[in-house]
């Protein structure tokens, strides 16, 4: 028996549990180990601050998406020991051998990495999006705020779905108009990076949309405290940004589990070849999903499109045989605009998000680096996507690999 | 895409002057930048930055000023003394690599 183990039953976890189930053979034995009975769907945490999805859209039992034939362990992971193929649980200290393992153990916010964040006013005056608890503490916050300045920062990057902290300013735009109190609300975008848009054609595309929507930017604001009486953020060089309601984008980190066993960078992330996703120091060792320190965004799309690509990869992997697949960096990401409208990138390792239009067989086409409708009602179907196809590993009618159809190339 | 001279040497830059070839890269174009950027002279501390993120960088993107900071020893406080207002963005225009960007 050769045994694979999946460590994480998040996105990539899950998914790679249905590819390979389907295509290994019976002399494999699949376990697949994560801490939670429970899977969220994370992209709908976005929408529960406005009330627009409650709780119960955004959790099912992991069971309900784990294949016939593969065990399922609830337990913490405590440590991987690579040199003796075997990783430890917490639960009754009990150890699992592997001939191959997946690391697909995501990334989390890291509150307690930022002075002043997660002290006495969290989830009070300052709040978070990124969790479910977050989230939900910040719509019943929200359902009775007064107005005034409302702060979004992003602590640092990488983050899990680069676009959420815009798409959050924007739906708080319109979720304020709605509610006729938008003239009593300033909105505030404090990031460290140089703009909100940094790619040059993107920036070109989008750069009013901000001004437009009343939404102030504060670039190159690295975040050094918060002072949590005052309620202001301080940075690095002394620059002070005064708020009534911060929702912070805590920095985001890979599992203490990788700092544990010895495999990650400084913010826990496992180096993997950007092709394959194996490990350049342990052969049968494979990140996947946020877990992977590669140079693309950290997102549920390029989950999917990895494990797409590792799939087929791992089977002639396994064999002996030649990787033939080469992933190549793909993310389609839907972005919330507001007032029932949407925008669409969709880039790779080495294309930037260009304009144009996304053709999808039956329903698109979606427009690119442009507000549409079909762009939102795309964002919404999603979840539906993501539960009953993506997870099962059922087809998509999405290329694994970034596709040039429809992108206008002279801009 | 553009070309621009740069102490004697001519070589390409994108639309913010970031240099699209890190092996066009010289000291003598370091030390022109960095006045450009408002730091009039490069002391040994801004050498061992540039250097070691011109080591550390990977596909000719500079490393972030968490690794940064993390791989010299040089806190995140001082980075900004040595390069004010985005450290990041400064070192990675200094040392002749790509700035760093988010996804859009
Ligand atoms: C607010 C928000 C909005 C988003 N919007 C979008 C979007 O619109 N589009 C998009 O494509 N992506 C979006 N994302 C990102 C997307 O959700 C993630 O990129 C995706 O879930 C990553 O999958 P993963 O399997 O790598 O990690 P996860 O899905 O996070 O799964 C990791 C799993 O590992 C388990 N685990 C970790 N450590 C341990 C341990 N030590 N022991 C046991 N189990 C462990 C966890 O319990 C978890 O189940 C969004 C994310 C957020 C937070």
């Amino acid at each position: 028996m050769k045994k694979l183990l999946i460590l994480g039953a998040g996105t990539a976890g899950t998914m790679v549990a249905n590819h390979l189930s389907r295509r290994l053979e019976d002399d494999w034995k699949i376990t697949l180990v994560d801490q939670h009975e429970t899977h969220h769907y994370q992209p709908g945490f976005l929408f529960i601050p406005f009330g627009i999805y409650g709780k119960r859209d955004v959790i099912k039992p992991q069971r309900d998406f784990v294949p016939p034939g593969v065990e399922f362990i609830v337990s913490p992971i405590e440590v991987i020991e690579p040199e003796r193929n075997r990783v430890r649980l917490t639960k009754e200290g009990r150890y699992l051998d592997y001939d191959f393992v997946v690391i697909a153990t995501g990334a989390h916010i890291r509150p307690d990495q930022t002075p002043g964040l997660a002290e006495h006013e969290w989830h009070k005056s300052i709040h978070d999006f990124y969790t479910l608890e977050g989230a939900l503490a910040l719509a019943r916050h929200l359902r009775a705020w007064p107005g005034g300045r409302l702060v979004v920062n992003v602590v640092d990057n990488p983050i899990k779905c680069p676009v959420a902290p815009l798409e959050f300013l924007m739906l708080a735009d319109w979720f304020f108009r709605e509610r006729g109190m938008r003239d009593r609300v300033e909105l505030i975008y404090a990031t460290p990076l140089s703009g909100a848009f940094t790619k040059p054609i993107a920036a070109k595309h989008l750069g009013s949309l901000l001004e437009e929507k009343g939404i102030q930017v504060v670039p190159d604001f690295l975040i050094e405290r918060v002072a949590p009486d005052a309620k202001k953020i301080v940075s690095y060089d002394e620059q002070e940004v005064e708020y009534d309601l911060l929702v912070s984008v805590p920095l985001n980190m890979g599992d203490e589990v990788i700092a544990r066993s010895g495999l990650g960078d400084s913010l826990n992330y496992v180096a993997v070849d950007k092709h394959t996703f194996v490990s350049p120091t342990h052969p049968n060792m494979f990140a996947l999903g946020d877990a992977a320190a590669l140079p693309t965004s950290k997102a549920g799309s390029v989950a999917h499109f990895a494990v797409e690509c590792f799939a087929e990869n791992f089977v002639r992997y396994a064999d002996g045989l030649e990787m033939l697949h080469k992933f190549d960096g793909h993310a389609n990401c839907f972005i919330e605009s507001g007032f029932g409208k949407g925008l669409l990138i969709d880039f790779n390792y080495d294309v930037e998000p260009l304009p144009g239009r996304y053709p999808l067989p039956g329903i698109g086409p979606f427009t690119l680096l442009q507000e549409s409708e079909a762009n939102h009602w795309g964002k919404l179907m999603f979840r539906w996507m993501y539960w009953h196809l993506l997870l099962k590993g059922k087809e998509l009618p999405l290329p694994a690999l970034m596709s040039m159809a429809g992108k206008w190339q002279n801009n | 895409m553009t070309t621009r001279m740069i102490s004697g040497k001519t070589v390409q830059v994108n639309e913010e002057g970031f240099l699209l070839s890190p092996d066009e890269w010289t000291k003598e174009i370091a030390i022109e930048i960095a006045k450009e950027e408002g730091i009039p002279e490069l002391t040994p501390a801004h050498w061992k930055v540039i250097e070691w993120c011109r080591q550390n960088a990977t596909n000719g993107r500079s490393p972030t000023l968490r690794q940064i900071t993390a791989g010299t020893g040089i806190s995140t406080k001082e980075m900004f003394a040595l390069f004010p207002k985005g450290p990041a963005k400064k070192v990675a225009h200094i040392a002749g690599l790509g700035k760093p960007e988010g996804c859009v």
